[in-house]
């Protein structure tokens, strides 16, 4: 395979347009998923608070605004081509100028602060965003990127479960993290969930299923029917849309998982209010 | 269902009306107030200090808006989750603060407190942030800029949507526990 050359500039574009895009244009998946739960749900508020969430991405699109002030921490998710050599800067560099254009270009709210403890100064750009790099095969760059508000950010957890836990102890643990949440994550949620790898792994496997359309399902068919219980029992918790009440808690529960060690089952849950915002792109 | 429409500032008389569950429709104008300003406000009343803003009688909105696009009053502009600010709440309540737009949980300690002082806190749509913000009408900064969006502002706002969430006498349509099955 022949050296790939991509300008640096190519990949600042590409980030910038991504993160406005999916801050003014909800995806196919949730708003198919609110039109659905809606017409479904009984609660006359529930309906209600549903109706003005699918008015609010109509006005956003055609505004062409952010549909939440919280235009979260932006993450990325790379795959990038052993092929590829960055031409005119540096491949990190880019990619957080392109994050660093679209929060400014794009009136999207910086909420990013230096030091997480002492200083808490606003960086004014939404930078620095969070990378995750792998290198794969190929002359291509790939990028999953998602916006993560923090409202539903604050109410994730991961717990380091052993194996004698079982499935009835991975259901337990995701129930506990979904219902000491409550009416506070922006229902209806989304609910990432990541199992196995150590105890990061499991939560960046969360992240990243947080940012699988919902339409889509875990390939293996017992993880697959792991997610459509789980969905249908958050949606028996009657929290609701708003947290007023009703039979929509949830759009969809994503499972990821990986290989782990012989003495451990990580699980992270990680929970994504309505606005649920990713998109990618190929290079 | 029936929407009641509502001035303000708030009477005691209006807040006693109010009940859990009422959707409203807010019109007169709001000071705003998250995180950051709330620590800074509560660090004043705990030392004695006067305050920046005159919060009697005042309902405060728990947000931190977008950046305005050209020609608009203000960027999208929905509620931030409101158990980040229980801390600090009785203690504005104690002095007037007499309502609160959030979203999500209060505490036990706000709930006593609202019902010591005859206050109201309202729950608007999380994340319906570009809807909400066509009932702003203007925005001008009152107090903390150097906070950026977590300063405080004064909003007007007309017909601004949301619902009795926790009234006067402590009654709550939040649903903080998952139905038994």
């Amino acid at each position: 395979m022949e050296i790939r050359r991509i300008q640096a500039s190519e990949i600042t574009s590409a980030v910038k347009e991504l993160f406005m895009d999916m801050n003014y244009n909800i995806g196919s998946d949730i708003l198919s998923a609110l039109n659905t739960a809606k017409d479904n749900e009984t609660s006359d508020t529930g309906r209600n608070v549903l109706a003005q969430i699918i008015e609010n991405h109509s006005i956003a699109s055609s505004e062409q605004v952010p549909i939440c002030q919280d235009t979260g921490m932006a993450v990325l998710f790379i795959e990038y081509g052993d092929h590829v050599v960055i031409e005119n800067g540096s491949f990190e560099e880019a990619v957080q100028e392109g994050v660093r254009r679209a929060y400014i270009d794009g009136y999207l709210r910086k909420s990013v602060v230096t030091d997480p403890v002492f200083d808490r100064i606003n960086t004014k750009d939404n930078t620095p965003a969070v990378i995750y790099t792998d290198i794969v095969k190929g002359d291509k760059i790939r990028i999953l990127a998602g916006c993560k508000g923090f409202g539903s950010e604050n109410m994730s957890s991961v717990k380091m479960l052993t194996p004698s836990a079982g499935i009835e102890g991975v259901k337990k643990f995701i129930m506990d993290t979904v219902n000491y949440a409550g009416p506070n994550p922006c229902p209806p949620i989304v609910v990432g969930v990541g199992i196995g790898g150590t105890f990061e792994k499991a939560a960046m496997l969360a992240k990243k299923a947080t940012l699988r359309p919902i339409d889509t399902h875990n390939p293996d068919e017992r993880y697959h029917a792991l997610e459509n219980e789980l969905l249908e029992e958050i949606n028996n918790t009657g929290f609701g849309p708003a947290g007023l009440g009703g039979k929509t808690t949830a759009l969809g529960v994503n499972i990821e998982t990986f290989p782990t060690h012989i003495a451990g089952m990580p699980v992270a849950v990680n929970i994504c209010c309505h606005a649920a915002r990713h998109k990618e792109t190929e290079i | 269902m029936s929407i009641k429409k509502i001035t303000l500032p708030l009477t005691d008389d209006v807040i006693k009306e109010l009940k859990a569950g009422d959707s409203v429709l807010i019109s007169g104008s709001v000071i705003t107030g998250r995180d950051a300003a709330h620590k800074r406000l509560y660090e004043l009343l705990q030392k004695g200090e006067p305050l920046p803003v005159d919060i009697q009688g005042e309902v405060i909105y728990y947000v931190g808006p977008a950046p305005a696009k050209p020609g608009h009053a203000v960027g999208p502009a929905g509620p931030t989750s409101s158990y980040r600010m229980d801390k600090y709440t009785p203690a504005l309540l104690d002095r007037g603060l007499k309502g609160m737009i959030g979203k999500g949980a209060r505490n036990d300690e706000v709930v006593a407190s609202m019902i010591k002082n005859g206050a109201v806190y309202f729950a608007a749509i999380g994340g319906a942030a570009a809807l909400i913000s066509r009932s702003i009408k203007k925005s001008e900064i009152l107090a903390y800029e150097d906070l950026g969006t977590e300063a405080i502002y004064r909003f007007y706002v007309e017909d601004f949507p949301a619902v009795v969430a926790i009234d006067s006498r402590g009654e709550s349509v939040l649903v903080t526990k998952p139905k038994k099955s």
